[in-house]
């Protein structure tokens, strides 16, 4: 996926935002909406709900921009949970019955998942995507890369035990999300 | 692989090391792939084996269901079309809960709307439709004009223009001292220069194998969309009120770009970049075949303000350059000139008078309620026709009054597109 950002990006556009330059919040929006919008929908699946979550994610830190902490994650992941959370939320006041209940969980797993390969490092995301949506094997993944074939193996394992984990913590977890992305992302390096 | 694999476990199994279970090597191999197994992207031999062996091993058997419904929650990141507007409610939203300190002034908006349109459009695009030939068209000595070039090639043409504007902010302008641009400030020079070093020029460039894909478009596409974002940020640093500033000279072109009241604003320089970024990302989802909408209504409605308020310009220079099919009528002091009624209709839209005779004259009421002649068109349709997209003759949607005036008005109208 594209728009990656390197950490003094999210340090400067934190500053940027604590001055108040609509400019930034702009170039925010530019950089994240999509990624903010499409995780909200794919637990929400309502245009309008999603629509009212990628408002609230950009007012959260226009209003308050110390509430990301560019030590604790990255911008993208950072909003990326924040989507998440809101619209599990979202969801939760919306659920009633023991069917909705379901619902909630399995969206909150999905929600889960999409964040934790937002939020995991860009070699290992990179190589889930080559092999599972370009159904390429992992040899050609591998040349694609320019990584040897134990690499490109070690990555498909790494990348998919991150991913499990969305399906061990319930949707009670939102937070919990970043331990396993940040592990993976120590280990990748 | 295979082969090789039985070989070891043939010779484990010689020197007795293995008393039950699996072979340790095996396991080991097995679980180094899982990863792969599990998406489906291993060798025959190998999905063989790993199952094989899952049979005897619990342990891998237990990691093989975990990661294979892991695999299940991978989903293929969408390209999403956020509406437009969406952007404008969520900034609108944000900046209503937290005034923004430094605000984007209101006639910079356009520009940065405009660019995060096209930059949009530009990352839905599949790889291979960078290789699109993208047509320009202008308007010349009153005839057509055109030039086709690529996707990136119009990235390259909007930050040479936009780079004069860039240098006039106080920004790097990106073609200084680039070799072969005698004037730097001919805006058609500046566009060939920077073709000339890309070399995106020409659609028949890119025939080679890679040349003119999204990676070499990126080439392009980055430099383009941080001078855009500079613009937009150095407006916010100026301040709204300077927009009303008048700059020296006509920042090339003059008689294309006809500056309103003798000299260019700021925020007129402004809209005129917006304005070229829409016309341009409109070229570009045309030729790759994706609907594009026009900007936001208020938007919008200051892009046809600009081209309504340059059009007396351009009505006065095809006069001076004898082009004019109208009779001339020199207005005396004191007595107004003759007018145009200009009714644009959309939401973009509304009502101008033009003056037909000097494009100094104002124009008094009375001299508006007089108007010689009437056209109306749509918004749209008149900025099209004014970025040489429309024919003149096509353009109108209803027309009263001399069609020699009304022909002169819509050809000026044509008459300020350029390359």
């Amino acid at each position: 996926m594209a728009h990656e950002t390197p950490p003094h990006w999210d340090r400067n556009m934190r500053e940027r935002l604590r001055r108040g330059e609509a400019a930034a919040l702009a170039e925010l929006y530019d950089r994240f909406a999509s990624l903010a919008f499409g995780i909200a929908q794919r637990v929400l699946d309502d245009e309008a709900a999603t629509g009212q979550v990628t408002r609230e994610v950009f007012a959260t830190i226009w209003e308050s921009p110390d509430r990301f902490d560019p030590r604790q994650s990255t911008m993208r992941a950072w909003i990326a949970g924040q989507a998440h959370r809101l619209a599990v939320s979202r969801l939760r006041q919306r659920a009633a019955g023991p069917e909705t209940h379901a619902q909630v969980r399995d969206a909150a797993t999905a929600a889960r998942a999409d964040y934790i390969v937002t939020a995991m490092p860009a070699p290992l995301r990179e190589a889930l995507e080559l092999t599972r949506f370009q159904r390429q094997d992992y040899r050609q993944m591998a040349e694609r890369l320019g990584i040897n074939e134990n690499e490109a193996r070690r990555r498909l394992r790494l990348g998919l035990q991150l991913l499990s984990s969305a399906a061990r913590y319930g949707a009670e977890s939102a937070e919990a999300s970043e331990a396993p992305a940040h592990a993976g992302e120590r280990e990748a390096r | 692989m295979a082969g090789n694999h039985e070989d070891h476990r043939g010779n484990a199994e010689r020197r007795g090391e293995v008393e039950a279970g699996p072979p340790p090597d095996a396991h080991e191999r097995v679980t180094a792939l899982l990863g792969a197994w599990a998406l489906v992207a291993c060798s025959v031999e190998e999905s063989v084996l790993v199952e094989g062996h899952l049979a005897d091993c619990a342990a891998c058997a237990d990691e093989a269901d975990r990661l294979a419904d892991a695999a299940m929650l991978l989903e293929p990141p969408r390209s999403l079309d956020l509406a437009p507007e969406l952007r404008a409610e969520v900034l609108d939203g944000c900046l209503a809960r937290r005034p923004a300190r430094l605000p984007v002034p209101s006639w910079a908006a356009p520009l940065d709307a405009e660019a995060a349109r096209l930059d949009a459009l530009l990352l839905d695009m599949a790889d291979d439709e960078w290789l699109a030939k993208v047509p320009l068209r202008w308007f010349e000595d009153d005839g057509e004009r055109g030039h086709t070039t690529t996707v990136a090639g119009v990235l390259d043409h909007l930050r040479a223009l936009d780079g004069l504007l860039a240098r006039l902010m106080g920004l790097p302008d990106p073609l200084a001292g680039l070799p072969g641009l005698a004037d730097p400030d001919d805006p058609t020079a500046r566009t060939l220069a920077a073709w000339a070093t890309t070399g995106h020029g020409s659609a028949e460039a890119t025939g080679g194998e890679g040349n003119g894909t999204r990676a070499n478009g990126a080439a392009s596409w980055e430099p383009w969309r941080s001078q855009t974002r500079a613009l937009v940020w150095a407006a916010s640093r100026t301040g709204g009120r300077m927009g009303e500033r008048r700059v020296p000279g006509a920042l090339g072109d003059p008689g294309r770009l006809p500056a309103v009241g003798g000299a260019w604003s700021l925020s007129d320089l402004y809209l005129e970049r917006a304005f070229a970024c829409w016309t341009h990302a409109g070229d570009i989802a045309h030729a790759v075949e994706y609907p594009y909408e026009p900007p936001l209504p208020p938007h919008l409605r200051l892009l046809v303000d600009l081209t309504a308020r340059r059009l007396p310009g351009s009505i006065a220079g095809r006069r001076r350059a004898g082009l004019a099919r109208s009779a001339t009528r020199l207005t005396t002091a004191g007595s107004p000139g003759r007018t145009l009624h200009l009714e644009v209709e959309g939401a973009g839209g509304g009502d101008w008078y033009i003056p037909l005779d000097s494009p100094v004259a104002g124009v008094s009421r009375t001299a508006a309620r007089g108007a010689v002649a009437h056209v109306a068109l749509d918004d749209v349709v008149f900025c099209q026709l004014a970025a040489g997209r429309i024919a003149p003759d096509e353009a109108a949607s209803g027309a009263e009054g001399d069609p020699d005036i009304i022909h002169d008005v819509l050809t000026a109208a044509a008459g300020m597109s350029r390359l």
